[in-house]
């Protein structure tokens, strides 16, 4: 009798611990067959030079102030480069949650760029699994600087202009990992040298690894084909860190290249690692919520 | 003269009462869109968020009630607070939901209409720590319809949500919560 009175209050409160997760079980049983979208594959939009698949939200508006500096291997005179700086200030904002458009100017070659982006396809889990994420990316450079000689003949508008194509593909592979392919094509109407092509294929490889829910390490490497050897180009290479601040991300990398738009950095990298013709540099991100929810006091 | 109105006041609330049990049997309760707010005040910043995907099931039989939240059905009035609660505070990737699984404390007459303080004691999970914790609330009872409302704290260090001192954005230690539900019978 004794045993029996044991038992029942022992396995009292296994039943009703049993009883309150089936009601849970029972609201969890509602919810598993759900697709989740893999959110966040980089922090910011670009790898570090090049682009990366997100995209500004929509009614974000993302500031972004860029510095490169000079080289490193230029001494102590000139401050191991950090007397010299290019800048480049873009205006990128979120027509939809996949479509962005941007506005940049940069110092070098007083270049206006203007880009459209657009989120094709987005990676998801659960119920319906799409490995990877693909963005389209359209951009259109004018470079503005005058002549800089007399025997420079002044280019017309037509020779202004550039354009650049890409498909940017990534997969986030864990929390921690993502990689991203980007195969890319930039047109130059009237490239800079004598003996260039005007259109260049270019391979763009690039990839993130947290460190810390915060920190980031990126890399990036663009391999791109030319006909010509004898021209002093070389291959973007760049080297990063990402921190993010919540509000802010600061994007601080070494890289041989001194443009920060396309066209400049796959097309016109003069720099060697090997040389340490390496430029430090940085990119600041504020985004902007212009989201009519946001103005609402709690 | 006094004993006739007592009398048809009691008269009133039985036939009240019987018409409140027509309504509301005991049974099983829920809701697929209840409305979860939580707000971090500090003088620099105030951020808000709401959760309208919010499940709720209520055994008004037993009084066992589990509650069941997407992180990611936040929405958030500036999209990259979303993704930095996702990213950074929830890990939502790795701990999907919050959810409270628990039993009423009080033994209510879901067949009466009224209002009531209620509180439930039970297992409330978030960022994937279990506490055990009383939370209180008024729930209102109105023929077929039973609405929860509750209100309490929830204490980041409670639950190992750690805010790093390099984040800009203030964020408060402890997190003020808000709910609605509305339930309605539970048809399988």
């Amino acid at each position: 009798m004794k045993a029996l009175r044991l038992a029942i209050i022992l396995l009292f409160p296994v039943t009703i611990l049993h009883a309150q997760n089936d009601l849970l079980g029972e609201l969890n049983k509602l919810d598993s067959n759900t697709t989740v979208p893999v959110e966040a594959t980089f922090k910011s939009t670009r790898i570090i030079n090049g682009h990366s698949v997100e995209t500004v939200k929509k009614n974000h508006m993302d500031f972004r102030i860029s510095h490169r500096f000079g080289r490193l291997n230029s001494g102590s005179y000139q401050l191991y480069g950090l007397d010299q700086a290019t800048l480049r200030l873009g205006f990128e904002y979120g027509i939809t949650d996949d479509l962005m458009i941007g506005v940049g100017r940069s110092t070098e070659q007083k270049a206006f760029d203007f880009f459209a982006k657009y989120r094709l396809l987005k990676q998801t889990s659960g119920a319906r699994v799409i490995p990877i994420s693909v963005t389209l990316f359209a951009s259109s450079a004018i470079r503005t600087l005058r002549p800089v000689s007399d025997e420079e003949i002044p280019r017309t508008f037509q020779n202004k202009l550039t354009y650049v194509y890409q498909a940017l593909i990534a997969r986030k592979f864990s929390e921690k990992l993502s990689l991203q392919i980007t195969p890319t094509y930039l047109y130059r109407n009237l490239p800079e040298l004598t003996g260039e092509e005007r259109g260049l294929f270019s391979l763009g490889l690039g990839g993130r690894l947290k460190i810390s829910k915060r920190v980031s390490v990126n890399a990036e490497y663009f391999w791109t084909a030319r006909n010509n050897s004898a021209l002093p180009y070389h291959d973007s290479m760049a080297l990063g860190v990402d921190i993010d601040t919540g509000g802010h991300v600061f994007q601080l990398h070494f890289t041989n290249s001194l443009g920060m738009i396309e066209k400049q950095f796959i097309g016109e990298t003069t720099g060697s690692w090997g040389k340490g013709d390496v430029h430090y540099g940085f990119n600041i991100s504020r985004t902007f919520s212009f989201d009519k929810k946001s103005k609402r006091k709690g | 003269m006094k004993r006739h109105i007592v009398l048809s006041v009691i008269f009133l609330i039985t036939i009240l009462g019987i018409a409140g049990r027509t309504f509301a049997q005991g049974g099983m309760f829920a809701t697929a869109t209840g409305n979860t707010r939580f707000s971090s005040a500090t003088p620099l910043e105030n951020i808000d968020a709401e959760n309208r995907k919010t499940q709720v099931l209520l055994n008004t039989t037993t009084g066992e009630i589990a509650i069941r939240m997407t992180m990611r059905d936040f929405v958030f009035p500036n999209k990259l607070m979303r993704e930095h609660f996702n990213e950074n505070y929830m890990e939502s990737a790795k701990f999907p939901t919050g959810t409270f699984s628990g039993k009423l404390d009080q033994t209510i007459d879901f067949t009466k209409d009224g209002s009531y303080d209620a509180s439930a004691t039970g297992s409330f999970t978030v960022h994937g720590v279990a506490k055990t914790r009383t939370i209180k609330g008024k729930l209102k009872i109105e023929g077929s319809k039973i609405t929860i409302n509750s209100d309490f704290e929830v204490a980041l260090t409670d639950h190992k949500i750690e805010v790093p001192s390099i984040v800009f954005v203030k964020i408060a230690q402890s997190i003020k919560v808000k709910s609605e539900y509305i339930l309605s019978p539970y048809k399988k």
